[in-house]
């Protein structure tokens, strides 16, 4: 008998303490998934962020290590340096890599570090309570952003996956989405090759993940769903920016 | 025993963590410490370690915490304005119980300051330096042999507590040329297995490297695991060196290059009859409150000398604790006290009898 589905042996049995209709608990599936199939579960290190996944340390069935805030690819660095045979992936936030992380995960990439990032971006601070964040979109109002994002006085929305996919240390940099299940596939696919491209040495892969806050953003699940749709797919372009050749 | 070389302070202290097993070493530049990073770079990599300049000082912390958390020892250097920007990295380690040495060569503040040697780093060094209760082990070498053995010392002291431990050294410690040998040599593939090490949970439980406890009574309780640790080390980790304390009437107190200054101009009291003798800390954290305390139950007055205008003399009054009077004489900035100042306060001192 083949077992079909089941519970990851990379999960471990504790509760996500995630929000109704929030996505990391897919994400958190899908990477946990992905270690159990390349069976690296005893040879991955996995780097906590803070913000909403800052407990993920408690979800992953593997060694893992709690960062501060934006830290989580120079902690990385720091562990892949000393154990190079190991795997080892970030899981951030948008608040920590592309705000206050951002020359941490710059140079973490352009040092071509062999490390895989997964970039959680759902346009908002979810843990401290729906903050704007630089990857918040053109006039969406947040609670530092009450009369929606004024570009003038905030900037843009931060591109970031483009940003690192010019540096010549990263080698595949792809954009997903876990809205609906043919993105979600997708998602995991995009996650299993970044994980592939590391454990063949190449250098630095990133997969930024686009998602929902709906208790931030104030509308119900499903409602999320649509507004990531409508407005995140024409900010934040869906696909492969940078490489993903396995040779 | 092995042979006399003469080195600079910063190349001597990075030879003493290569000698002490350390493989890995991440860092910024920052004067007056480079040439420290400098030597890592040509070093680690003859010895298969790993050298990186990292893009910051928070960065480099940061790294020095993963790979500490990794099980490795390892290194990180800098600069008065460095550290309290490594700060950051350094409360996380403490937090977490981790190993790591952190060599600060003091130069003047606040703020950019300058580049000359200066001692104004003593609280931040010795109060923890960070958010949060938690405290360094700290060693203060007054020579370049000093520095050295204390640097071997400190990767040992920070496996021993899985605490942070810093070498504080000024601008001329580093920047001074000394003869030093190195009587050990410690090869990392004899040392411990780390248990607790995030190296691959193979055949074992995951282990979890982290600082937050969200559960106030947990990380209280957590905080009180920590202060048993500093317990600890104020039972076994105080140094401290005396000079002409036992017929004295009256001592200096001071660290580091400082003590060395106090050294001539005590010298030169001697010579004109005043009984003053020396205490040395050489741990700043733990303090050796109980020599001072004892010293005060006979001699008559305490002078503080240091490159700062004041921050070790608190501890010393804590430690005499009202019993004598305690007086301070201070340079800052980068100036330096010379022996004829010192001399010049040890006369205004007092002293019992003559």
């Amino acid at each position: 008998m083949k077992l079909l589905a089941g519970y990851p042996e990379a999960l471990t049995e504790k509760p996500f303490h995630y929000c109704p209709g929030c996505l990391h608990g897919i994400v958190h599936r899908l990477l946990a998934e992905v270690m159990d199939e390349l069976e690296i579960r005893e040879d991955t290190i996995g780097i906590a962020p803070v913000g909403c996944s800052v407990l993920a340390y408690q979800y992953f069935n593997i060694d893992m290590h709690e960062a501060s805030h934006g830290r989580a690819p120079a902690v990385a660095t720091g562990v892949k340096r000393v154990h190079p045979d190991k795997v080892v992936f970030t899981y951030q936030g948008d608040g920590d890599l592309a705000s206050i992380g951002t020359a941490e995960i710059v140079h973490a990439a352009n040092r071509g570090e062999k490390i895989t990032t997964i970039f959680i971006n759902n346009a908002i601070y979810g843990m401290t309570g729906g903050q704007m964040a630089p990857t918040t979109l053109p006039e969406q109002k947040t609670t530092t952003s009450p009369y929606g994002r004024d570009l003038d006085l905030a900037g843009h929305p931060i591109k970031m996956s483009e940003m690192l996919s010019v540096l010549d240390g990263s080698i595949f940099i792809a954009r997903v989405s876990v809205h609906d299940p043919k993105h979600i596939r997708e998602a995991k696919k995009m996650i299993k090759k970044a994980f592939l491209l590391q454990l063949a040495g190449k250098g630095f892969t990133l997969v930024e993940v686009l998602s929902t806050c709906p208790t931030n953003w104030g509308i119900s699940p499903l409602a999320a769903i649509d507004w990531l749709k409508e407005n995140m797919l024409p900010v934040y372009p869906l696909g492969v920016l940078k490489g993903g050749e396995i040779d | 025993m092995a042979e006399k070389v003469l080195m600079k302070g910063n190349e001597a202290i990075a030879e003493a963590a290569i000698k002490a097993g350390c493989r890995y070493f991440f860092g910024y530049p920052i004067t007056p410490q480079n040439e420290l990073p400098e030597y890592m770079s040509r070093r680690l990599p003859e010895v298969g370690g790993v050298f990186l300049q990292a893009e910051s000082e928070v960065a480099a912390s940061n790294m020095v915490y993963g790979a500490a958390g990794a099980g490795a020892r390892v290194l990180t250097s800098s600069s008065s304005p460095g550290i309290s920007l490594k700060m950051e990295g350094i409360s996380y380690i403490a937090g977490a119980e981790l190993p790591a040495v952190i060599v600060n060569i003091m130069r003047g503040g606040p703020g950019l300051g300058g580049i000359q040697s200066s001692q104004a780093d003593y609280f931040q060094a010795t109060k923890g330096g960070g958010h949060g209760d938690f405290r360094l082990c700290v060693l203060a070498p007054s020579t370049v042999q000093e520095a050295v053995d204390l640097t071997m010392e400190a990767f040992e002291i920070a496996d021993r507590y899985r605490n942070p431990v810093m070498v504080l050294g000024d601008g001329i410690i580093g920047q001074m040329m000394e003869p030093v040998q190195f009587n050990k040599e410690i090869d990392p593939a004899d040392l411990p297995k780390k248990e607790w090490a995030t190296d691959g949970a193979r055949g074992r439980p995951r282990n979890i490297i982290n600082s937050l406890a969200l559960d106030p009574q947990d990380l209280e309780n957590h905080n009180l695991v920590l202060k048993a640790k500093y317990e600890q080390m104020k039972e076994q980790e105080v140094r401290y060196a005396t000079y002409l304390l036992d017929d004295a009437d009256r001592a200096i107190v001071a660290y580091g290059t400082t003590a060395r200054i106090a050294t001539s101009a005590i010298e030169m009291a001697r010579e004109q009859g005043i009984r003053v003798g020396l205490i040395r800390p050489i741990s700043l954290f733990p303090f050796p409150e109980k020599v001072i305390a004892e010293a005060a139950n006979r001699l008559d007055s305490f002078l503080t000398v240091e490159m700062s205008l004041g921050q070790m003399v608190e501890d010393v009054r804590l430690a005499v604790n009202g019993k004598k009077p305690v007086f301070f004489y201070g340079r800052t900035a980068g100036m330096v006290p010379s022996p004829e100042e010192i001399l010049e306060q040890i006369i205004l001192m007092g002293g019992g009898g003559e």
